[in-house]
């Protein structure tokens, strides 16, 4: 019918490359993510000078292209000799990258929970750690849930340029079949078609949820 | 000036006006009162075409409001109209807020826009506050530069929509003085207002709205000395 | 640890043409947004529209540039394109690239900050006599540009990042496609890399200290 040399080998090819996709995504956001609260936790209560090094340092990894930092990272160990492999420069890398925004999502639903409230549970004898967890954890997951969403999101659709390492996740592999099939609209479809289907129903679910906690407000 | 014959509306479901009758001749001042949601706003939004009506007819000055081919845009530079909130626009100062329309819409040039918003800002008493962005206004000059603006337009008719209820007290009587001006250089208006002594004191005539009817109008005289409607009658001893 | 000498005198030689390339970059960001803010508004008016034959092709452009990677979006210019007889060379296809997905992601600023708008903004416009198109360009737009900037300003950043990617489709004019390119002669990767994550971070830096400072000129009220 439509007439194309695609195999459910090929398919399977391409399913092999989203699930690296997948892994480096889910490695590089639980990395990410722990380092974030660790450094969001930081820097919403401690004092705001000693903490520059690792501001400024969380910034550069803002506003440098993440496409830069995979090739220095890499070139980096190289020239280091430690001889890592391509899949784990790519998730250190992905995951420093993530952690600077997962910071600021962190930061932002700490300073979120009003200081009224906190003190009113330290007034009640609770302990610092007690109040983290119980007041501001609860509270504070409300506002970063609908932002980490997306920042996970982005990291799925980020993940991609990990194909400059040499690493075979879903768009390298589309590359590969369209060098071997000659198809480049078709096969970038199908791998469009399944990064879409990754993000949209996560997105979607993102939105839901904020949209519901906004109303509870 | 204005006539309103048999106008119905409803919005989805709720009837709003159900079956208003007005006459206002040329130089006319019309106040209405009642009470909340008897349908007063509506009735001037549908006279300057922003509200379609399901039942009869409104015209002013000759042209038919809801007819299938009015010029609506022609029509709103006759008919000016000032809101309960002032909307003014942020991000121009108030000279440019009072020369917009004039230069967009009737085409005029900058200097004559400005000389016209001059003198119309000077007639509400905002001459020294030209190039002042709204936000640093009170309410009470808001409103005074949203109806220099509705008058930049040289409309034949002008109406009020409660431009005082939202104003703080002691901002309301500069609004009120302006609006008094304007009814001694005989401009054709319908006030929608809750301030009796305004409707008592300025107009021609007082209607008075009940559950989407004018139930009763007259001389300020009638309506406030001896009301025939025992609904009046309810209204104003409520309000006093 | 380290078995290997820095060079960083050639790094510093190849400056002259690393900057020669920053100034490709920030070309092609500058035209995806410009390009991308006029789609953006167009699209976002589209969505807001009563006709589902407006809304649909928006909410598939705006989905589609959401929900894939901006590089699948440049291979697709690139390579997908050319699938259908349509060649597109590596500087077009990253720009086809960022400006679609710019136009994506703005469109829903674009659409929040109508949202924040109150209707009687273009109401009190209609009352004094403008027609629903002179109302949304004199009234409406200025204001949602205005609730827009700091996220305007953040994609401006974003799409000058974004522009690094061009190397994977061949593009050698701009800087990483420069860096990359003197990477391939003198393999200095480190040192020539690290020269253009500088460049990176203070061309981003001043693009965002410059948008402040526009923000304070412009909108004074």
């Amino acid at each position: 019918m439509l007439g194309t040399a695609l195999t459910l080998n090929d398919l399977l090819f391409l399913g092999r490359g989203a699930l690296v996709t997948i892994a480096v995504t889910v490695i590089a956001v639980l990395g990410g993510t722990l380092l974030g609260v660790a450094f969001g936790v930081l820097r919403a209560h401690a004092n705001r000078w000693l903490l520059l090094p690792l501001v400024f340092l969380l910034d550069v990894f803002r506003s440098v292209p993440l496409l830069i930092q995979l090739i220095l990272g890499n070139a980096f160990q190289a020239v280091a000799g430690w001889g890592w492999s391509p899949f784990a420069t790519s998730c250190v890398i992905l995951s420093l990258y993530t952690s600077a925004y997962a910071t600021e999502i962190v930061r932002g639903a700490i300073e979120a929970v009003p200081q009224t409230t906190r003190r009113a549970a330290r007034s009640l004898g609770l302990t610092w750690r007690q109040d983290m967890a119980s007041i501001v954890f609860p509270m504070g997951l409300r506002v970063a849930l609908p932002s980490w969403i997306g920042l996970t999101l982005g990291v799925m659709k980020d993940s991609a340029l990990v194909l400059w390492l040499g690493i075979i996740e879903l768009l390298r592999a589309s590359q590969i079949l369209i060098t071997r099939l000659q198809e480049p609209l078709f096969i970038l479809t199908v791998a469009g078609a399944i990064y879409f289907a990754l993000s949209f129903p996560i997105a979607r679910l993102g939105a839901r949820l904020e949209r519901r906690w906004r109303e509870d407000d | 000036m204005i006539e309103i014959e048999g106008v119905r509306k409803s919005f989805g479901a709720l009837d709003v006006l159900r079956g208003v009758d007005l006459g206002v001749a040329k130089g006319e001042v019309v106040s209405v009162i009642g009470g909340s949601g008897s349908g007063k706003s509506t009735l001037l939004t549908c006279i300057n075409g922003l509200e379609p009506i399901q039942a009869g007819r409104i015209a002013v000055d000759g042209t038919e409001v809801h007819a299938r081919g009015t010029d609506l845009n022609r029509l709103r530079r006759k008919v000016g109209i000032v809101f309960q909130q002032w909307n003014a626009f942020p991000h121009l100062t108030v000279l440019e807020n009072v020369t917009l329309a004039p230069r967009k819409v009737l085409g005029l040039s900058r200097a004559e826009a400005e000389a016209e918003a001059i003198r119309q800002l000077t007639h509400v008493g905002l001459a020294d506050k030209l190039s002042v962005y709204p936000s640093r206004l009170s309410g009470g000059q808001q409103q005074r530069m949203a109806i220099a603006r509705a008058l930049a337009m040289q409309p034949s008719v002008m109406l009020f929509d409660e431009v005082t209820s939202a104003l703080d007290p002691q901002l309301v009587g500069e609004v009120l003085d302006t609006l008094k001006l304007l009814a001694s250089e005989g401009m054709t208006m319908i006030c929608v207002t809750h301030e009796m002594a305004f409707a008592r004191d300025v107009s021609h005539r007082v209607a008075f709205f009940h559950q989407g009817v004018i139930a009763e109008i007259g001389p300020p005289e009638q309506i406030f000395g001896a009301p025939a409607n025992p609904e009046t009658r309810k209204f104003l001893s409520n309000v006093r | 640890m380290f078995e290997y000498t820095f060079q960083w005198r050639q790094a510093f030689r190849a400056l002259p043409q690393m900057l020669e390339g920053a100034l490709v970059t920030l070309q092609v960001a500058v035209l995806s947004m410009a390009m991308g803010v006029a789609i953006a508004v167009l699209l976002a008016l589209m969505r807001n529209s009563s006709s589902p034959w407006l809304r649909a092709p928006a909410t598939a452009w705006v989905e589609v540039a959401r929900n894939t990677p901006a590089l699948f979006q440049i291979y697709m210019a690139h390579f997908g394109l050319a699938g259908l007889g349509l060649y597109l060379d590596p500087f077009t296809a990253l720009l086809a690239g960022i400006t679609f997905n710019n136009a994506g992601y703005l469109c829903e600023t674009f659409r929040g900050a109508l949202r924040a708008i109150p209707g009687t903004q273009a109401r009190a416009g209609r009352s004094l006599g403008m027609g629903a198109a002179q109302a949304f360009r004199l009234i409406v737009m200025p204001q949602m540009f205005r609730i827009s900037f700091p996220p305007l300003t953040n994609q401006m950043v974003w799409a000058i990042l974004m522009t690094s990617l061009g190397v994977t489709v061949g593009l050698a004019t701009d800087l990483t496609g420069v860096t990359q390119d003197l990477n391939s002669r003198t393999f200095r990767t480190f040192e020539l890399f690290a020269l253009a994550a500088v460049l990176y971070y203070l061309i981003a830096k001043a693009v965002a200290g410059g948008a402040r400072l526009l923000a304070w000129r412009l909108f004074r009220y």
